[in-house]
């Protein structure tokens, strides 16, 4: 089993101070959601377990079983077992998707024992289906002229590739269709297992519906304020936010205000 | 200003040159007139880059002698890496010696012309009378042109008659092995009415310096329902001055397509033209740059537009490095009468390194109302986001800026129509952006 810690985190960007101290424990085998509106600081988590340039832990730690997460580089981070499927992936002319997934892949393998290119398209065209992708985005160069749910699907499919320990999926469904959100589900949930930990931020309970999350956070002006299982998804569906701010004296959820 | 040269050739040496490859006389003519002309005429003014103390005149040898070839199994390793040991329709000069030449037997049938540029004047002299600096290019423009035409030493003559289509490209190497050896070579590619060709110049030292001069001219006329493919990759070394003028002209639905790789060590002048004169005429310029080093570069691109509906693209990618500065000028021109002329242009640097410079300049001209133009450009460092980005999956940071400069050249990279050379251009890259 693997345990990924973040103790008391505090993270700034362009010294404004967004995390104010965070407090989550995942293991592996366990799905976590993070829910919340808008602005109260949950991208930046993500962002931040990742290493973003732009986004500067002022305090707190990130361990990963027990190495030190904030001392590694990006792709140390990544290659450690560290997933993010992000909110705005990058376009890159020029590199085709297959080439850059054969190249993730094989950056966590010894030289000389590189990923087949047989096995390779093998199970791309297999995970792709699985993702209903059409062939020909493999060829395409990445992410480039990609619809926003090409993008989603694609971050899921690298994720599949790459089979990480921990995923952070950071609002993987916002602007998809129902149908989207059911194959990206389903790319999700075959993850799923005791080798695989993820972290689902969204603030849909929507998603939720496909997927059964083991621990539900709450996060608001920058810290996690309510923990709960799989209930607490729903009772946020139905009554909204506003009975937990009510119960915690929050006027106003985003990271600008204290409580 | 003027700057008097005192050039290293007589009119003497001219004539003796000539008389030695029995050139007929109104060639020998061209040539000391132009001769003449080059004492007078200024050098050209590439725009933004002062060439003024740069040497374009001086060089140790006006031609030296090398081996030929009897088959392509003697070639030199770094040679037979990039042409196909298959390829019928090829043309490999050794410094100023040609070397070794092959033409596909039905071509040759059809009417097809292959040979250097030499022969071509002496066995193929209306034609060439026709087309050489006639209207692409000509001599009598500025001095490097002048001495282009005085001096010309080397190049290759490829005449595709009306209806022929070549499948296979012809390949046409250079190869640079003798550190005196000056290159006044000149490439006349001509395809007659509905004839298309696809043609690949590889320029390749394999000595790390040069003390001479490289002016190298290429024509390209496509007529009417024409269409050429140029594909180049020019890897000169360290030592030369450049001057490289390729310019092409297209009749009425007439098609030409640049695809260079300019990845020289030297300092280099570059004037890729393309006239429209036809129309429905295409002119796609796509041309890919890495300086490094102290290197100094001017890239100027132009499409000229004449023919009404006629199509001018322009992409120009450049990865500057070290101390290396250039400049990219894309001029899209529009005359007077073009009407529905589209004019396209994108320019984009990346710098490597602080020190390094880049220029992009894109320039519309337009004489014209009822046209359509755009441009984009760009001058800028690796995108960081990009970076995290790819090394969030894993990807080492000198890998993940390895694979943005690589998608960053790609357009031209992608479309050389010869895999060695598409090999060959990769691994120039890899080489000088490391």
């Amino acid at each position: 089993m693997s345990t990924l810690v973040i103790k008391d985190l505090h993270v700034e960007i362009e010294g404004k101070q967004i995390l104010k101290g965070v407090n989550i424990t995942i293991n592996t085998s366990e799905i976590h959601a993070i829910m919340g509106p808008n602005g109260t600081g949950k991208s930046t988590l993500a962002s931040a377990i990742m290493g973003h340039p732009k986004y500067e832990v002022t305090q707190g730690t990130i361990e990963l079983d027990g190495e030190d997460v904030l001392a590694m580089e990006v792709d140390e981070r990544a290659r450690a077992g560290l997933f993010l499927a992000m909110q705005y992936p990058s376009e890159i002319s020029g590199v085709t998707n297959a080439d850059f997934m054969r190249s993730a892949m094989n950056a966590r393998r010894e030289e000389g024992n590189e990923v087949s290119l047989m096995k390779f398209i093998r199970e791309l065209d297999s995970k792709m289906e699985t993702l209903a992708m059409d062939q020909d985005m493999a060829q395409r160069y990445l992410n480039e002229g990609f619809s926003g749910g090409e993008k989603k699907r694609n971050e899921i499919l690298q994720m599949m590739m790459i089979k990480p320990t921990f995923a952070v999926l950071d609002e993987i469904d916002s602007g998809l269709d129902i149908d989207a959100l059911k194959v990206v589900s389903e790319g999700i949930n075959q993850m799923k297992g005791e080798n695989f930990g993820c972290l689902i931020i969204t603030h849909y309970q929507r998603l939720l519906n496909y997927i059964t999350p083991d621990h539900v956070h709450v996060m608001m002006q920058g810290r996690v304020v309510k923990s709960g299982g799989p209930e607490l998804a729903h009772k946020l569906e139905a009554e909204g936010y506003d009975w937990i701010k009510a119960e915690l004296g929050i006027e106003d959820e985003t990271v600008g205000q204290e409580a | 200003m003027t700057v008097e040269t005192k050039l290293t050739m007589t009119e003497q040496d001219v004539r003796s040159f000539s008389a030695s490859h029995s050139e007929p006389e109104t060639f020998t003519d061209l040539r000391v007139q132009a001769l003449a002309a080059a004492e007078a005429l200024p050098l050209p003014k590439p725009d933004k880059t002062k060439i003024i103390n740069w040497n374009f005149t001086d060089f140790p040898a006006h031609t030296v002698e090398s081996s030929t070839y009897a088959s392509l199994e003697e070639l030199p390793e770094q040679v037979k890496s990039i042409v196909d040991l298959e390829q019928k329709n090829l043309y490999i000069q050794h410094n100023n010696t040609p070397a070794y030449i092959s033409l596909d037997k039905n071509l040759e049938q059809q009417g097809v012309i292959l040979t250097d540029i030499q022969t071509a004047i002496r066995e193929h002299g209306e034609l060439v009378a026709k087309y050489f600096m006639t209207e692409a290019v000509k001599a009598e423009e500025h001095k490097l042109t002048a001495l282009h035409a005085a001096l010309l030493n080397g190049g290759v003559f490829l005449y595709v008659p009306k209806n022929v289509v070549i499948e296979k490209p012809v390949q046409a190497v250079f190869l640079h092995d003798n550190e005196e050896a000056s290159l006044f070579n000149h490439a006349l590619i001509v395809a007659d009415k509905s004839s298309s060709v696809t043609y690949v110049e590889n320029y390749i030292s394999t000595v790390p310096t040069a003390k001479g001069q490289a002016n190298i001219v290429s024509e390209v006329f496509a007529e009417d329902n024409a269409s050429v493919t140029y594909g180049a990759v020019d890897v000169l070394a360290e030592g030369f001055t450049a001057y490289v003028n390729r310019r092409g002209v297209a009749q009425r639905d007439a098609r030409i397509e640049w695809a260079l790789g300019m990845m020289n060590d030297s300092n280099t002048i570059s004037d890729n033209t393309t006239f429209l004169i036809g129309d429905n005429s295409v002119g796609d310029t796509k041309t890919v740059v890495v300086g490094r080093g102290t290197q100094k570069q001017n890239f100027t691109t132009q499409v000229i537009h004449w023919g009404k509906n006629s199509d001018g693209q322009i992409l120009k990618h450049g990865v500057m490095k070290d101390s290396a500065s250039s400049i990219f000028n894309g001029i899209g021109k529009i005359e007077h009468g073009a009407t529905k002329a589209n004019a396209e242009q994108e320019s984009r640097v990346l710098m490597l390194s602080p020190k390094a410079r880049g220029d992009a300049n894109p320039i519309l001209l337009i004489d014209e109302d009822d046209v359509t133009a755009g441009h984009a450009a760009s001058v800028g460092r690796v995108d960081p986001v990009q970076l995290y980005y790819l090394m969030s999956r894993g990807i080492t940071k000198q890998e993940a800026e390895r694979l943005v400069i690589h998608g960053f050249l790609a357009p031209v990279v992608n479309v050389l129509p010869i895999e060695g050379v598409k090999k060959q251009l990769t691994e120039v890259i890899e080489r000088k952006v490391r």
